[in-house]
């Protein structure tokens, strides 16, 4: 197997020309079961930027990138196998996209000495750089999302929610529990009323679920779900007339594949984000004359500007520009994975940079510090058009509610290094 | 012309009733023991262990206890993922401190030795499984496979809902600290491929050699009588709430040991849902069939044949061909779907009755009649 890996290695290198050493970037990404509608375009949006930078720039800093592609199927025990299979090959950093997996390998890969980026998923203390000293999960998280959500309807309701009732539909799993104690900490903020309803995975089955929305009759729905999951849960929300409005997704739970299905009715559909969404980039330019031109786009290459796909695209980016910060910290092109460490430590994101790659405006401007692994949390909420079938951005990215966070996080993270004896702190 | 009971002669009842009567067979016996614990640890290293050799034995309990279950005293089960979730939670509840709350009062006990937490928790599923076996002394066939199934919803359900079993931990999910037998880390990230492979090595060892002796001796036999035919075997003396409930027992306290080590050992941080789902028992329940019912060396084939085969189509399809990964896993699963329905059409009696004729042919060998 390792032969048979080195060979392709081998002959990779050989077909890239000159190039003695990569940058390697694991994708363990799914294209195949329940989440694989999910899945496909961020796995897409992940490998086109860096083909991009292979073909365009040559790499980055002069280093070929080397993008190992692995199955998972959201599977804990195939992304186990996915991790030992390319953690040999030099990998800088895992994005696994899946919190599942990414519980996995917070102990394996800080004992391994390899970064984690769970972007706007994982575990959400990670923020705490002093405890989860190889975990990032910049430039937003779950608990993020849940504020920012509730900071929207405060907005919509000027200011006072007390009496409203919000119904929480999670997937039954690490991931849909994660926001449910930020939830409950803000209700006992603002007074609102909150009611749990789980969905087992994967999430065809939610009849039982929305027969209760139309019982209780939620002022706001907000909504953790993923893969198949959402599709079933917003043609549900359409069935028993629920205001679209009113329903709010998180990040993952807003991509077109998701409203698409529920037709013209999805229409009004809210999701929180933290990047923009559309396709209106110079970068996008680059991609076509590049990546599609060339015959080179990954999978069916039709899930260019979708929201998941420029996510994934903002993935890559952020572990360019990280690896970028670490060539110019060590001075030196092939950079090791404890040199991404340092290089996703030392990460800040500014709107020039983000301008020079072609990205003007496309996300937050924030910078990564060893007590701040989790960015500043500045979600914006889009709204989707399906007459035009695109989402937009309705509000400003604002930051979430730190004040309620900040401890949630500072508990969890101390429990955390309790647990596995970690002596907290940066150095 | 070697394998062969010709010429190996026995003096006494205790050879001639041992597991391996033919030399060869013996020998082999003993060779593969030799390389399981002498040579593959020196050898192995994390991609091994993780992706083929620790899935492998695990899978290899769990399908001993089905088969003790299904195999031997014929009881339908579609239980297994339930029961090795019950494991992995009662595990994770014993290395961590078993805390018992009394009247707002707690009660903790100190953290147990991974060794025995394990088996601990194998004792603790032996008691559910002898609780939702109950139904099968009224029940036979597919309703028992039914009321087995409520079990795996129930237990799921259970331990997604009950905060204690997960330490109240905010996702739900369970991981397993650092934990070591004799100063050596086996559990925990920090861990060396030999010694996660040696401790399990050591459960399965013991654990086969257990279930072999049990279903040759009068425990098995009763089993056996039992899945042949209930009234016959109630009428020559057999009884069939002991033989039943002690099926449910053995077959359940395997299940466990393997759902403990599943968790501890293999994947560290589990979550009940995606971990012991119904896809679980299914799983282990095609283990037995291809494996083949009512044999241990089944129990071993079909575990190697559903973990390793589809490794290694994704090695040869992804690693050595460079095929698209997606176009490669839907394969995978064509594959593996495709090669099941031929060697069940093939070979009904699963894999170990595909070695049983082998072996008689091997004993004509090089002179059939």
């Amino acid at each position: 197997m390792k032969m048979k890996l080195a060979t392709l290695a081998l002959s990779a290198v050989m077909a890239a020309g000159p190039a003695l050493a990569d940058l390697t970037f694991p994708s363990l990404s799914y294209r195949t079961g329940p989440y694989a509608a999910n899945g496909i375009p961020f796995a897409d949006g992940y490998a086109d930027y860096f083909t991009l930078l292979n073909e365009r720039d040559g790499g980055i800093g002069g280093e070929k990138i080397n993008m190992i592609e692995c199955e998972t199927g959201y599977n804990t025990e195939k992304g186990v196998e996915c991790y030992e299979s390319t953690k040999g090959e030099g990998s800088l950093v895992y994005q696994p996209l899946s919190t599942g997996i990414t519980y996995q390998l917070i102990p394996k890969a800080t004992a391994d000495g390899i970064a984690v980026h769970s972007m706007g998923y994982g575990r959400t203390s990670a923020k705490n750089g002093g405890v989860f000293s190889n975990v990032f999960n910049y430039p937003a998280n779950y608990w993020d999302g849940a504020s920012v959500a509730i900071k929207h309807l405060l907005d919509l309701n000027s200011g006072d929610l007390s009496g409203k009732t919000v119904a929480l539909v999670y997937h039954n799993s690490a991931y849909g529990k994660e926001p449910i104690r930020t939830l409950e900490e803000l209700a006992k903020k603002h007074g609102y009323n909150l009611t749990l309803l789980p969905v087992d995975h994967p999430g065809q089955e939610q009849k039982s679920q929305w027969l209760q929305i139309r019982r209780e009759k939620p002022d706001y729905v907000i909504m953790y779900g993923w893969g198949v999951m959402n599709q079933v849960a917003i043609q549900e929300a359409v069935n028993i007339r629920f205001p679209m409005e009113n329903f709010i997704g998180i990040w993952w739970s807003g991509s077109e594949n998701d409203v698409k299905p529920a037709g013209a009715k999805a229409n009004g559909y809210k999701a929180l984000t933290f990047h923009n969404v559309g396709s209106d980039y110079p970068v996008f330019d680059d991609i076509q004359k590049y990546v599609v031109d060339t015959g080179k786009a990954a999978g069916a290459g039709d899930q260019i500007g979708t929201a998941l796909y420029n996510r994934g695209l903002y993935a890559a980016m952020l572990a360019a520009e990280a690896a970028k910060t670490a060539q110019a910290m060590t001075g030196k092109s092939a950079i090791t994975p404890a040199d991404m460490i340092v290089g996703m430590e030392n990460l800040e994101i500014t709107e020039e940079k983000m301008a020079a790659l072609g990205l003007p405006g496309f996300g937050p401007e924030f910078k990564v510090s060893c007590e701040n692994h989790g960015g500043d949390g500045m979600v914006a909420v889009a709204q989707w058009d399906a007459a035009k079938g695109e989402w937009g951005l309705i509000t400003e990215f604002v930051q979430s509610d730190q004040d309620v966070l900040q401890p949630l996080i500072d508990e969890d993270s101390s429990a955390y290094a309790k647990e596995n004896n970690i002596t907290a702190g940066c150095n | 012309m070697f394998y062969r009971e010709a010429g190996d002669f026995k003096t006494t009842y205790r050879d001639d009733n041992q597991t391996f009567p033919i030399k060869f067979d013996r020998l082999r016996y003993y060779a593969v023991l030799f390389v399981a614990f002498a040579i593959v640890p020196f050898i192995i290293n994390d991609y091994w262990v993780s992706a083929v050799f620790l899935p492998f034995l695990i899978y290899a309990i769990a399908a001993i206890g089905l088969n003790v279950l299904v195999g031997y005293a014929g009881q339908v089960s579609l239980g297994t993922g339930g029961f090795m979730a019950v494991g992995a939670y009662a595990c994770y509840k014993f290395m961590t401190g078993l805390d018992i709350w009394i009247g707002g009062v707690e009660y903790a006990l100190p953290p147990i030795n991974i060794f025995f937490s394990v088996i601990l928790a194998g004792a603790v599923t032996a008691v559910v499984g002898v609780l939702f076996g109950l139904p099968s002394l009224r029940i036979k066939g597919f309703y028992l496979a039914v009321a087995t199934l409520a079990a795996q919803f129930f237990l799921v359900w259970l331990f997604n809902k009950w905060a204690w079993a997960y330490n109240y931990s905010a996702s739900g999910q369970i991981s397993a600290p650092e934990r070591g037998v004799f100063g050596i880390p086996v559990t925990g990230p920090s861990t060396s491929a030999w010694a996660t492979y040696l401790f399990c090595l050591v459960f399965v060892t013991v654990l086969a050699l257990v279930a072999r002796n049990l279903t040759r001796g009068s425990t098995g036999r009763k089993w056996m009588a039992i899945r042949d035919m209930d009234i016959a075997a109630e009428i020559i003396g057999v009884n069939p709430l002991k033989a039943k409930l002690t099926a449910f027992a053995v077959s359940s306290f395997y299940i466990g040991i393997a759902g403990a080590l599943f968790f501890s050992v293999y994947l560290g941080a589990v979550e009940v849902g995606e971990a012991f789902g119904i896809n679980k028992s299914f799983l282990v329940l095609f283990m037995v069939i291809i494996g083949g019912l009512g044999s241990i060396f089944g129990s071993f084939a079909g575990a190697a044949f559903l973990v390793l085969l589809p490794v290694l189509l994704k090695n040869v399809l992804v690693g050595g061909l460079g095929w698209p990964t997606d176009l490669a896993a839907h394969l995978e699963f064509m594959i593996v779907g495709g090669l099941i329905v031929t060697f069940l059409i093939l070979e009904p009696h699963g894999l170990a009755q595909l070695w049983r004729v082998i072996k008689e042919k091997l004993r004509l060998w090089p002179f059939p009649h």
